[in-house]
């Protein structure tokens, strides 16, 4: 009853599917009122997003660094890619996503396995040649793979009830891009829920203890090995995901799509959010997504050439890394946290104080 | 034969440079506890600025001088600035902290240089040496980057073992505290291997490029190889780096010979992947007690 008479439910699923309904509401109005071109990179936002929430779970709340993420997000996309050959594949777009979600999920449980033992810059090394060995295997198959090229994605034909129920709500048709980003958010939205509830159970606190105090964890009975695995696991079912919304969106997997750089860049997106914030993943990715337009506009002003412009926003990208790393070890999101309860803190330690001082 | 003569022949020049790659993440490690993911678009610059050297007109050799200068300055520079702040804290904060100067580095070389392939020249011939009448893989440049390692490697043991500055380094490295009671200035010998460190990347980056093309993500690759010859031997021994890179340089060879050059990153991956479960110390490590 209490969760009926308060606005704001107490218990954390209710808590979480509230906010997940309410942002569904408004993705439906904003991807309304925009443009075809805004609705692409609202997609291309979703999939980083999906990509950087997964990585924040890793990195934020189990400690573990991984910088094979744009590899995993390859598996996610090349599975996607091999179900959707062509107009006629009867497979369901949320059968392809599980797939993509299942085969990155396995691909990440051996590479967890091996993780596990490993810490800090030892599982950044490894992760960083997965992410420079994983295009090259694309390359080798070249008869199922494609090769350089890659392979083309067909998106299957939106449902009709789908393009009925999205004219029903919004008054207008669904263009492609439209669907694509509106698939895209409602996986974000999902996924969001399932890591949020994640985090806040007992999975979650396992994992938080293992990166706080590896030895107390132990003491407290929590196996070390499966908890960082398990964490890996996860994070990698999303970055699968996040490579089977990349590849509906652009409609090509290709090895270009999944260079260091991506991966890099997802690791700037949950290091400039702050660590271990899904709100903070959500808002790096936004930065990866619209920064590189408007660093590239000021830079041809500036009177640089379009290539060299391209460099800006990465420039911003690995600047804010460094500059968070040694001002806000925090991130955004972190650092604005962390002053809240430093405030609140302050003040409750100065009532206590005046309530004790004789 | 033939064939199997040349991949080993390739094979060795690559773990040379690999070798080299390795010492250098070696010799930050060992004296900040840091990987430095940096190291690679370190390199990069500091090739690039000799490139710019020779194509104003100088020669190779004053090329090389360049970059290894600019290598010696760019590795003290970023060491006091940027990597002593976050000495003593999180790890994981080390790790991010050189990923972003990896990026930052990249995407400021594409800026001042330019994002194509620009070739580098060669000190010596880049065709096979004939013995006999045979023309093998080994050219007057693999020789010469042969050579140029190993007398680089001879400096630096030289200098760890004969001379008192190497000492201090090596007092520095073994334990800051102690040897700053001992009256050492710990925070110079910290930028010193910083940018001794810098300066052999340098050479392996100017090494790698001769002969060759020259583009802001040509040193991607190496950082990976060179983790991985440093890790095979060890991170901590620097006779482990260099028998690391050779191993390395000759597997990665035959794979690229006898199945595909696009596994060889995947090769490297297994190789790391096999060393770390079966030996996670490394193949030459001392410290048994050490956990990965």
């Amino acid at each position: 009853m209490r969760t009926l008479t308060r606005a704001w439910p107490d218990s954390t699923l209710a808590r979480h599917l509230l906010l997940a309904v309410l942002g569904l509401v408004a993705v439906l109005l904003v991807l309304q009122g925009v443009s075809d071109f805004r609705r692409f990179q609202l997609a291309e936002m979703a999939y980083l997003g999906i990509a950087a929430g997964g990585l924040t779970v890793l990195t934020g709340l189990n400690g573990q660094v991984s910088l094979g993420h744009g590899a995993l997000m390859a598996v996610g996309a090349y599975t996607a890619a091999l179900l959707l050959p062509d107009r006629d594949a009867s497979v369901p777009l949320p059968l392809v996503l599980l797939a993509a979600a299942a085969v990155a999920l396995a691909v990440g449980a051996i590479v967890g396995v091996a993780a596990a033992r490993l810490h800090g810059p030892y599982l950044a090394g490894a992760t960083l040649a997965l992410a420079v060995a994983v295009p090259g295997i694309a390359l080798y198959f070249k008869d199922t793979l494609g090769g350089e090229q890659g392979l083309r994605v067909v998106l299957p034909e939106p449902p009709t009830w789908v393009l009925d129920a999205a004219y029903f709500v919004t008054g207008q048709d669904l263009t492609t891009s439209g669907y694509v980003a509106l698939v895209g958010w409602l996986v974000l939205i999902v996924t969001y829920v399932l890591l949020a509830n994640l985090s806040r159970s007992r999975v979650g606190r396992r994992w938080r203890a293992v990166r706080d105090d590896e030895v107390a964890a132990q003491l407290a009975g929590i196996d070390l090995g499966r908890a960082r695995v398990s964490a890996f696991v996860v994070s990698a079912a999303a970055a699968g995901v996040a490579g089977a919304v990349l590849a509906l969106s652009v409609r090509l997997a290709a090895p270009s799509s999944f260079t260091l750089t991506l991966s890099l860049t997802l690791l700037a997106a949950v290091v400039l959010g702050g660590l271990g914030s899904l709100t903070g993943a959500l808002l790096g990715a936004a930065l990866l997504t619209f920064l590189p337009q408007v660093a590239t506009g000021l830079g041809t002003d500036a009177g640089l050439s379009d290539i060299q412009a391209a460099e800006l926003a990465p420039l911003v990208y690995g600047l804010v890394m460094v500059g968070v790393v040694l001002v806000a070890p925090a991130g955004l999101a972190g650092s604005l946290r962390l002053l809240a309860v430093r405030r609140r803190t302050r003040g409750a330690l100065s009532t206590t104080s005046k309530g004790t001082a004789r | 034969m033939q064939q199997l003569l040349n991949t080993a022949l390739v094979g060795l020049t690559l773990g040379m440079v690999y070798a080299a790659f390795a010492l250098a993440l070696v010799l930050v490690w060992r004296s900040t506890r840091v990987v430095n993911f940096a190291q690679a678009p370190m390199a990069m610059v500091t090739t690039f600025v000799a490139l710019v050297v020779i194509e104003d007109g100088a020669s190779w050799w004053v090329g090389l001088a360049a970059a290894l200068l600019s290598g010696l300055v760019l590795g003290a520079v970023l060491e006091r600035a940027v990597v002593r702040p976050v000495q003593g804290g999180a790890e994981i904060n080390a790790v991010i902290l050189t990923l972003g100067l990896f990026i930052v580095l990249h995407a400021l070389a594409a800026v001042v240089f330019g994002n194509r392939y620009r070739s580098f020249p060669a000190p010596f011939g880049i065709r096979g040496l004939e013995i006999g009448d045979r023309t093998i893989a080994l050219t007057a440049t693999g020789v010469f980057t042969i050579l140029a390692v190993l007398v680089t490697m001879a400096l630096l043991v030289a200098l760890f073992r004969l001379t008192d500055l190497g000492l201090r380094m090596r007092a520095s490295a073994f334990n800051q505290e102690v040897a700053r009671l001992l009256g050492v200035r710990v925070g110079r010998m910290l930028t010193l291997g910083w940018a001794l460190a810098s300066l052999v990347g340098s050479l392996a980056g100017v090494l790698i490029a001769s002969g060759s093309l020259v583009h802001p993500g040509f040193m991607d690759s190496v950082v990976v190889y060179g983790f991985v010859a440093a890790v095979l031997g060890g991170l901590d021994s620097p006779v482990g780096a260099v028998v690391g890179g050779l191993v390395l340089g000759l597997s990665l060879s035959f794979v690229s010979g006898y199945v595909g050059s696009q596994l060889v990153a995947l090769a490297a991956l297994l190789i790391l992947v096999l060393v770390l479960l079966v030996r996670p110390g490394g193949l030459f490590s001392t410290t048994t007690a050490r956990r990965v």
